[in-house]
């Protein structure tokens, strides 16, 4: 098996990317510190209606999922054992650290009674029946297997290598935490939605949500590896890892076609098909998602996507959009509490969300420039 | 792939596959629904009865230490005299709302007519509150069945806030160390041997407290006198003679009490002149949502049992390929 040597891109870290990305956070920082002075009502457009926003729909539930590049790449690499795809496994990984980390951050902010989040911890509140505290302990674990996973980059990057080499020994527990962790928590943010019942379209009120939600995860994940694969070895001249990529499409396609079929079979099963042409905003939002997903199934599952870097970058960007309009609609968008509630982020709501991603990019920036995150780095300065 | 990873792996896919196809057929196994506490108390609400007056809303903030709320825009007709709460909110528990269409003219008709409509806590028999809640702030007494939150076990994710198919619990987003607030049915009065603040100030019975069976009882004779006769309406308590009860003639009735079986069914009912949905009482199915959502949880994870055999495996299969790993490496 060919291996995988990782090294730092180097390079300058105060970049114009840099600076634009620092402001964002900045801004989202500011809005962030009045969220914690006034209170959630002087920052949000969240009401009794609408109790969760984009913070938990954006931040944590699509960021999640963004962030399962590390889940999705160690299930392939690791379990069905496809070490050809290892190279993809590092970058992932840390896609994955701050998809989660910070949405760990953003449940924090959002959080009404945040200084009491460690009652979580306490057995004697413990409920275990409540899918929101398995998703809780669950995504808590993952954040710090995701950080142990990773962290052979740093013990690398400052000579530990001994120590790098005993944890390599354990390693193993870790990959299947990391596996296990998130499919219980992915699936479970299906589940979440269970008890919603009739305040959701049953155009994705389904006893289905933890496979479709899973499923999602998955293909998202794959996604982000392909979009940042693509991206990082065009922007910095990094050698194509189209080969591999090329290798990983159909499999995605497969899942994508899997999903996409028991979608629209579940809804004829419960005879809700004319609800796709209720001519409404569910009815439009339906199609938007699906008309994406099927687009990405069919662009990645045909023979020349797979030497086509631009036909692939397409796929994995339509792939993203269509999973978060998923999951976005899911929690907001068909949703309705009735009495005549209604929600639309507020600016500063939105510039704190954009905060958080502009902090989880500038991040990625510096390791992948400060740490052995890529593979196939050209020594640039002296090695 | 070798051969005990694929049966291994066949097998846990084989396994999920079992475990949503059964559901997909029908046969998915909820948890069973809880049911009716021993001692169960409650409130008949009856919407006829009620003429607005929003008595309730004024003896629930003060029995609750609720501030006043006075939206802006009615704040030419009325300051610093009445509450003027429209909904529930982090400052309401208890809300009267009303129907009103066309001309307004007739008293529980759908037609040019209004009617009055209560809201809060419905207090659930088996509630999605208590279910979604993470740490147990939310508990429902297992002998009186009322529903109560506890601030120092709340860490504010508002999931009872998104699951409450009734819109109940609320948040107070204009503070910065909000909390969660909704109906207790008054559970510190009914300590001192009170009444529930509404049902204590309620002129003509429309809010009437009691044990839920004798309630519903209570409701099901409404329903089944004729329109029109005149009968006795109790007030305050059902069966207790502190407030004297007064006569009226029937109204017509909708002929069905709100609260037996949504979600589970609810200690708090309802006897209306319109249309239930046209109150804002929505329409809910019978099955709870919480045995829905529990009883796919504990399908999936069998006690934690399924997830600790999934991780052996995972183990096993991740050992391999790191070990093949290390063989090759640098």
């Amino acid at each position: 098996m060919a291996h995988a040597s990782h090294s730092p891109l180097g390079g300058k870290l105060l970049t114009k990317p840099f600076l634009v990305l620092l402001i964002f956070a900045l801004i989202g920082g500011f809005f962030i510190a009045r969220r914690f002075i006034f209170g959630l009502g002087d920052v949000t457009h969240m009401s009794g209606g609408y109790p969760w926003g984009i913070w938990i729909a954006v931040d944590v539930i699509i960021g999640t999922a963004l962030g399962c590049g590390g889940f999705a790449m160690a299930l392939l690499v690791y379990i069905f054992n496809r070490g050809v795809y290892h190279p993809l496994m590092r970058p992932a990984l840390l896609g994955g650290l701050f998809g989660y980390t910070l949405a760990g951050l953003a449940v924090v902010i959002d959080l009404g009674r945040y200084w009491q989040t460690y009652n979580l911890l306490l057995p004697w509140f413990a409920q275990p029946n409540s899918v929101m505290f398995e998703v809780a302990l669950c995504v808590m674990a993952y954040i710090a297997v995701l950080w142990i996973e990773f962290s052979p980059a740093f013990l690398e990057r400052f000579g530990l290598t001994a120590v790098r080499d005993k944890l390599k020994k354990y390693m193993f527990v870790f990959i299947a935490l990391g596996v296990l962790l998130p499919t219980m928590h992915q699936s479970s943010l299906g589940s979440l939605l269970l008890v919603m019942g009739s305040q959701l379209s049953p155009l994705w009120y389904t006893i289905w949500l933890p496979l479709l939600f899973l499923v999602t995860a998955l293909a998202m994940g794959y996604g982000v590896v392909i979009l940042e694969a693509t991206v990082v070895t065009n922007a910095f001249a990094l050698p194509s890892e189209q080969r591999i990529l090329g290798r990983l499409s159909p499999l995605v396609a497969w899942l994508l076609g899997g999903f996409l079929v028991l979608r629209f079979l579940d809804i004829a099963y419960r005879g809700h098909t004319g609800l796709m042409f209720a001519g409404d905003l569910n009815g439009f939002m339906f199609w938007l998602e699906n008309l994406m997903f099927l687009g990405a199934t069919v662009i990645l599952g045909l023979r020349s996507t797979r030497t086509n870097q631009r036909l692939m970058f397409l796929a994995s960007i339509l792939l993203l959009l269509a999973g978060s309009l998923y999951r976005l609609d899911a929690y907001l968008v068909a949703y309705n509490p009735g009495n005549g509630w209604t929600y639309f982020p507020s600016v500063p709501e939105l510039m704190v969300t954009i905060g958080v991603i502009s902090l989880e990019i500038l991040l990625y920036l510096v390791f992948i420039k400060k740490l052995p995150v890529l593979h196939g780095v050209r020594p640039v300065q002296s090695h | 792939m070798d051969k005990h990873r694929r049966t291994f792996l066949k097998r846990a896919a084989g396994g999920a596959a079992a475990a949503v196809a059964s559901s997909g057929a029908g046969a998915f196994p909820r948890r069973e629904e809880l049911p009716l506490p021993p001692n169960a108390i409650g409130m008949l609400y009856d919407s006829t009865m009620c003429i607005g007056c929003r008595a309730c809303v004024d003896a629930c903030k003060e029995a609750n230490d609720m501030p006043v709320e006075q939206p802006a825009k009615f704040s030419d007709w009325n300051q610093d005299t009445w509450d003027t709460a429209e909904d529930l909110s982090g400052r309401t528990l208890n809300v009267i709302q009303v129907y009103a269409d066309g001309t307004k003219e007739h008293k529980d008709e759908v037609e040019n007519g209004y009617a009055f409509v209560k809201r809060h806590c419905l207090h659930c028999v088996d509630p999605s509150c208590v279910s979604v809640c993470p740490v147990s702030a939310m508990i429902k007494d297992p002998d009186t069945g009322v529903v109560t939150h506890d601030r120092d076990a709340c860490i504010g994710c508002r999931y009872c806030v998104y699951g409450c198919p009734f819109g109940v619990p609320q948040y107070e987003f204009h503070d910065p160390f909000g909390q969660i607030t909704k109906c207790q049915f008054c559970i510190h009065l009914q300590k001192e041997g009170r009444l529930p603040a509404c049902c204590d100030v309620c002129p003509t019975g429309a809010s009437l407290f009691g044990l839920v069976e004798e309630l519903q009882k209570e409701a099901e004779q409404r329903l089944a006198a004729k329109p029109g006769e005149p009968y006795v309406f109790p007030r305050g308590k059902l069966g207790d003679d502190k407030y004297p009860p007064h006569e009226a003639p029937l109204p017509e009735y909708e002929p069905y009490v709100y609260g037996v079986t949504e979600s589970g069914g609810t200690q708090v009912r309802y006897l209306t002149g319109v249309p239930h949905e046209k109150l804002g009482l929505p329409e809910v199915q019978a099955a709870s949502f919480a045995s829905i959502a529990e009883g796919m949880q504990h399908t999936l994870y069998k006690g934690m049992i399924a997830p600790l055999a999934l991780l052996a495996g995972l183990m096993y299969f991740a050992k391999r390929s790191t070990r093949q790993d290390s063989d090759d490496e640098d």
